[in-house]
């Protein structure tokens, strides 16, 4: 089974249909959506209804912190609330209610998919460095767990001596996740990719080889941050696109 | 986690244990059988008595990691591979004969014999190189030779794979490898450049020729640091029929500086494979180790070195030394493509500055006696390039049929890259079949219109 990560859409159509470009050639048995359809990006509807449309055809979603149905609450800062609150105005009441019914996690078999770190999944905590991997991998019994979040691709492993390595994760190279070891993989965002390359990024894992590999998929940034800005977003949302920061 | 102990009768998905062949520090090696199978096999699985934590866990899972990726002669075949639990193992072709090591014990070994094994070396490691694999423990016991000649590596367990994680990064603070063997930025814990393997090459060519270490046998790291100034006795030294040519490859393979070493496997393969092409130079000719005052220099710059420049990675690294082969016919008549093919290796040239250019002509054994007005030619041609001649060569094939003449050269000197005019009387045709058969890149030159 093949199954194709994606995560961070962010409202960003032009990324998000370059993907589903790329995965027509590779074979996926099943789609996986680790949250954040939305936030940031201009055309949130786009993204609600092509991801309900998959999820009707069998793709699996999850909830990240942006897919709210309500308006932000007041703990956040205000250029976050601001484009939550712009996203919520934007959707009618079936996207509205499509994205409260998503669940916070999954579990496939020896997998945990989740959108932030599985140690509190509401408290949308980023796995960003080795502890916040040692407090995941403590958390959740999974031997692979995929998260996303971040934005920045990453893999840590835990092995038998129970110490945390952090890997580099080469665009393109079918990782084995070895199975005498625990893995967690950052798996980058689509629509809002800050890897530095500006373009896409998801993941396949491939069960049947055991392997975790990370692709990037060029798409069409300039006209997405042209309609950032058309809809009057803040420029930093626009240039970030381009830039892949 | 249950944890099978490996013995004789046992038996674990379907692989019965035989006799145990091999018991090293890391790891055990049994002979096996399965009903699925009908070729030798034998499984190899680590030691995990000293505890999970240790190396030997790491390195084997480096294994599993590194050798799936791995093809072609001179890689034991993976057949199968377990888990911890209940016991990690991997299960390879066996190949037979022993490991180099026993051969190693009749060191010094005759000329012809070391000759045709560094080659065969060479050979095995560019392969490995152009697989993104370096392999960072070669030494004799880690090598076998097929019996149809091939050098085969067998165990993976300090490699590195340049686009897979290295799990050895950050486990150890001490350097991993075998002191004798080990190169100089691997002492400094540099775990990303091919030339260590070439270093390690270098040691095991001085060990064949001389049958002694050039580093001796050191029992730690101060004393293995000691190789960072200290250069080994030449060879020469050591056994007089060593001739310069050879000693020069030694001592270029052992250079502390990995940018002075030998860039590639391929261009050692090419200098063993070419000596008369061989440039000497004081390191070839020396009988005696460096002065105590070049040495004492020496090691007031590199007592405190941190490390060397980082090269980029490795399959490109192996090719960032390549070997361009040029087919010339420099007759009157094609004066104006052979400008061409000039302008278009200089262009090559700047962007491979590491490059080697082997000038080759190609003449009917009757024509023989023009052979050396035709190498005189060549030269001329070739010394516009300006590039310094240890990176240039002359070869004049006698043949009759041009094509299979440049085909053959470039599949024994694992060329990348040939360039042939295009359109040369009689010449168009041999074009055209090594373009379809080489097994490196072909690049075919046109004279510009109206020249």
């Amino acid at each position: 089974m093949r199954l194709a990560l994606l995560s961070d859409i962010h409202a960003n159509k032009e990324a998000f249909e370059a993907v589903l470009t790329d995965l027509e050639q590779h074979d996926i048995d099943q789609l996986v959506f680790l949250g954040d359809v939305v936030g940031y990006g201009p055309d949130p509807e786009w993204c609600v209804d092509t991801l309900e449309l998959l999820v009707k055809e069998g793709a699996l979603a999850l909830r990240g912190n942006h897919d709210r149905s309500t308006p932000a609450p007041d703990s956040l800062n205000p250029a976050a609330r601001k484009i939550i609150d712009w996203t919520v105005n934007r959707l009618n009441a079936r996207q509205r209610l499509f994205l409260a019914d998503l669940p916070y996690q999954l579990v496939l078999g020896d997998l945990l998919c989740v959108h932030a770190s599985p140690d509190q999944p509401q408290q949308w905590c980023p796995v960003s460095d080795a502890a916040a991997a040692a407090a995941s991998f403590a958390a959740s019994a999974a031997r692979v767990i995929l998260c996303g979040h971040v934005h920045r691709p990453a893999l840590y492993s835990l092995d038998l001596a129970s110490k945390i390595n952090t890997h580099g994760f080469t665009p393109r190279t079918a990782i084995p996740l070895l199975a005498s070891r625990r893995w967690l993989a950052v798996i980058g965002s689509v629509g809002q990719p800050r890897d530095g390359s500006g373009c896409a990024g998801y993941a396949i894992l491939d069960q049947a080889q055991n392997s975790l590999s990370y692709r990037q998929v060029a798409y069409d940034s300039l006209t997405t941050a042209d309609k950032v800005r058309a809809a009057q977003l803040p420029e930093a949302f626009a240039r970030r696109l381009i830039l892949g920061v | 986690m249950v944890v099978l102990r490996p013995q004789t009768g046992l038996e674990i998905d379907g692989f019965q244990l035989g006799a145990e062949l091999h018991r090293g520090g890391f790891s055990t090696v049994w002979q096996v059988s399965h009903p699925d199978h009908t070729v030798a096999l034998v499984m190899k699985i680590p030691r995990v008595s000293q505890g999970l934590a240790s190396a030997s866990i790491v390195g084997f899972e480096v294994e599993q990691m590194i050798l799936p990726r791995l093809s072609g002669p001179h890689v034991p075949r993976l057949i199968a591979q377990g888990d911890f639990d209940p016991m990690a193992y991997l299960v390879t072709e066996r190949i037979a004969g022993s490991s180099l090591r026993e051969r190693m014990s009749r060191a010094p070994l005759p000329l012809p014999e070391v000759l045709d094994l560094a080659q065969r070396l060479a050979q095995a490691l560019h392969d490995l190189h152009r697989q993104s694999v370096i392999h960072l423990d070669l030494k004799p016991e880690n090598l076998m030779q097929r019996p149809s000649g091939e050098v085969v590596f067998i165990d993976f367990g300090l490699s590195r794979h340049d686009t897979l994680p290295d799990l050895l990064a950050e486990e150890y603070a001490l350097p991993l490898g075998t002191f004798p063997y080990i190169a100089p930025e691997q002492l400094l814990r540099q775990r990303h450049d091919l030339r260590s393997d070439l270093f390690a090459f270098g040691v095991m060519l001085y060990q064949m020729l001389t049958g002694v270490l050039p580093f001796g046998q050191p029992t730690g790291f101060e004393q293995a640091r000691a190789r960072l100034w200290q250069d080994p006795v030449p060879p020469r030294a050591l056994r007089s029929d060593i001739p310069e040519w050879l000693q020069e490859i030694t001592l270029r393979a052992l250079e502390v500086d990995p940018e002075a070493r030998y860039q590639s496997a391929a261009q050692m393969l090419f200098d063993l494979a070419n000596p008369h092409q061989l440039r000497l130079t004081a390191r070839g000719l020396k009988l005696a180790r460096d002065p105590w005052h070049h040495v004492a220099r020496r090691w007031w710059r590199r007592r405190r070195l941190q490390g060397f420049a980082a090269p980029v990675a490795v399959a490109p690294q192996s090719q960032s030394a390549p070997h361009l082969v040029v087919a010339l016919d420099l007759s009157p008549a094609h004066e104006a493509l052979s400008e061409a093919l000039l302008l278009e290796v200089k262009r090559l040239l700047r962007h491979a500055p590491q490059a080697r250019v082997s000038c080759l002509s190609v003449m009917s054994p009757k024509a023989a006696p023009r052979a050396l007005a035709q190498l005189l030619a060549l030269r001329a041609w070739g010394l516009r390039l300006g590039l310094r001649e240890d990176r240039l060569h002359f070869v004049i094939l006698q043949h009759d049929d041009p094509a299979e003449a440049l085909l053959g050269f470039c599949a024994q000197t694992s060329c990348d890259h040939i360039l042939i005019g295009a359109g040369l009387s009689g010449f168009g045709k041999v074009a055209a079949r090594v373009a379809g058969q080489a097994g490196c890149s072909v690049s075919l030159i046109r004279r510009p219109q109206g020249a």
